[in-house]
């Protein structure tokens, strides 16, 4: 089976900006990946490119075996495109939507409406199947336009910031579908600038900056690079943080153990699974008599990861200004506000 | 370029049923979502369309009395054709707001990325949008007829005059089309009015040439609009006008054709480019 994806020393300028820098990657079929980054890292741009929707100045990209730039139809039967700005006709309906794109992949009419009804199905949108696509949701907008990827059957979805722009129950319906088609064998690469996002959806995570690879892994190998989770306790006095940091440290502290500071009336553990440890702490502190004013649970951000990676934060200098499609920039950031106008 | 080896093993089986649209199947599956947009859209079915009707009503009524007669034409009958082959350009327009609305919502991404060629993306965008401009020809010609706009070349002519301008139509849908991909945006695109406008105006559409002042008679004189809107005015009228517009059929004809092929020949690559690079 080939690799879902081989790049191999991918440079792509637009005028001075560099937006791949010499990227390599090997990624083996049969797992969700997430291409994690912040604005500006490259990861547009690198998803154009598996895409086909722009062709490197230099290097060489495979898909499933198929070289983007000299076999790119093949890579185009294989493939579904989802993008953040849910790219359907308002003036269709649903129905009419699917059914056109499956025209464009080739299939005959009536399999074209066979494949539309399916997929409408699969995606929960049956019911408004054939209302125009202007009366819908932005959630539903979204699906929908997932739903268009889909339609083809393709063995690699590929998503651009899929939930940018979401209000957070579509953006778990989006998640549940992305997870159901990766269970059914649907290849999924997407790309996010959030890290519970990979953390919730990909079994391995590629983290690009300044058009590079600078790590990739599962979601736990990067974060424990980076540091754990951590539960953090206030106490109402000092005699309760030291009771608390005895409750804490009996729970089975990782990484550097507990912290205690009896003057904040403050005490922290690290572990490697807050959300599973914090019924188990905020039980004990009960227990314990611990009077508590906030308890919270602390997890690593996309910025403490890449500022464990690299040393500074996302918003570096330097790393600003490219979009993949520089011109337009505009329009990528217009994600959430069309969104807001789709919801209206 | 690198030219380190990568695998290219490329089974048959790891192709799927997506054989891709053969042209034109995409082409036309493509037009008619652009003709269904429209449709389902007043604002550009009857934008157009009312304000070209609009304009002829004003022309006829409001300047058509202090406009002398010429070549013993009356003005309604002068100025209909020219409403008739401006309401193309005006028409046209739609393909260049079209291209741009498209490229902002990320259609032509999506369009892109599936399995057709490309030029069937802008070409059924063409096709459709030359199908709405021909509509707004024939309300135009209707409107033209309700106000007094009478035939005096035979109907055979005129109905060629009515074939040409669909032609004309198709070669501005592809000019404005390419054009749409450099606007930007929908908002940047609406700018192109500021090429109609001297384009229609600065021509013999609404006021013979001969009372332009001489540089403006220059440019009147050799561009596509004059040569298209006085082929169609011989045509309809009878080739008697000829004497008062410059010129006979025989120069207006191939010289509207001309213009016709060089701007399709011209726009077609410019617009498959800037595609490839959207």
């Amino acid at each position: 089976m080939p690799d879902l994806i081989e790049a191999r020393g991918l440079v792509k300028r637009f005028r001075k900006v560099v937006a791949l820098d010499g990227l390599d990657l090997r990624v083996p079929a049969g797992q969700v990946t997430a291409v994690l980054g912040p604005n500006g890292a490259g990861k547009t741009t690198f998803v154009r490119a598996v895409a086909t929707l722009l062709r490197p100045d230099a290097g060489r990209l495979n898909v499933l075996g198929h070289d983007t730039a000299r076999d790119t139809m093949a890579v185009r039967r294989l493939i579904g495109l989802a993008g953040q700005s849910a790219a359907v006709e308002p003036t269709m309906t649903g129905r009419e939507n699917l059914v056109m794109v499956a025209r464009l992949y080739g299939r005959s009419r009536k399999e074209a409406r066979q494949r539309a009804a399916d997929v409408l199905e699969r995606i929960g949108l049956a019911a408004s199947a054939d209302r125009p696509v202007k009366t819908y949701s932005g959630g539903m907008r979204r699906r929908l336009d997932l739903g268009a990827s889909l339609v083809g059957a393709p063995r690699l979805l590929v998503m651009d910031e899929p939930t940018t722009g979401l209000d957070p129950r579509s953006r778990t319906e989006l998640w549940d579908a992305i997870r159901d088609l990766a269970a059914s064998g649907t290849e999924v690469l997407l790309t996010t600038q959030y890290l519970d996002e990979a953390d919730q959806l990909a079994q391995r995570v590629v983290i690009v900056e300044a058009g590079k690879v600078i790590a990739e892994g599962t979601p736990a190998e990067l974060k424990s690079r980076v540091g754990l989770d951590r539960i953090e306790v206030h106490t109402r006095d000092a005699a309760g943080a030291a009771t608390a940091a005895t409750v804490l440290a009996a729970l089975g502290a990782e990484g550097d153990g507990v912290e205690v500071d009896l003057a904040m009336r403050r005490a922290s553990v690290p572990c490697s699974d807050g959300p599973g440890l914090l019924p188990a702490a905020t039980a004990g502190l009960v227990a314990a008599g611990v009077e508590i004013e906030d308890l919270t649970l602390r997890r690593p951000t996309l910025d403490e990861v890449f500022m464990a990676l690299t040393g500074h934060h996302t918003q570096s200098p330097g790393s600003e200004g490219e979009k993949g499609r520089p011109k337009r920039a505009h329009t990528e950031q217009m994600g959430p506000k069309q969104m807001e106008g789709a919801l209206r | 370029m690198t030219t380190i080896p990568i695998a290219t093993s490329e089974p048959r089986s790891t192709l799927n049923a997506n054989r891709g649209a053969p042209f034109p199947v995409a082409t036309l599956t493509i037009t008619a979502r652009a003709v269904k947009k429209s449709i389902r859209t007043p604002s550009i079915m009857l934008g157009g369309t009312v304000s070209g009707v609009m304009f002829l009503l004003i022309f006829r009524y409001v300047f058509g009395g202090a406009v002398a007669h010429l070549g013993g034409l009356s003005y309604v009958d002068f100025v209909a054709p020219g409403f008739i082959v401006t309401s193309v350009l005006f028409g046209a327009m739609a393909a260049g707001t079209g291209v741009a609305e498209d490229l902002q919502a990320g259609l032509v991404d999506r369009l892109r990325s599936l399995p057709v060629r490309a030029a069937s993306i802008v070409t059924g965008r063409v096709i459709g949008d030359t199908l709405l401009t021909s509509w707004g020809l024939v309300v135009t010609s209707a409107v033209a007829f309700a106000v007094g706009f009478r035939v005096h070349g035979g109907i055979g002519p005129a109905i060629g005059a009515l074939g040409l301008s669909v032609l004309y139509a198709f070669a501005f849908c592809w000019l404005f089309a390419a054009l749409g991909f450099f606007a930007g945006s929908a908002q940047g695109a609406q700018q192109l009015a500021f090429l109609v406008f001297p384009l229609s105006f600065v021509s013999s559409a609404y006021v013979p040439v001969s009372t332009m002042p001489g540089w403006m008679q220059a440019f009147a004189n050799h561009q596509p609009v004059t040569a298209m809107v006085d082929t169609a005015r011989i045509l309809a009228e009878g080739h008697a006008v000829a004497t008062a517009l410059g010129h006979g059929l025989g120069y207006y004809l191939p010289a509207s054709l001309a213009w016709t092929a060089g701007m399709t020949v011209l726009c077609i690559p410019v617009a498959l480019w800037r595609l490839q690079r959207s």
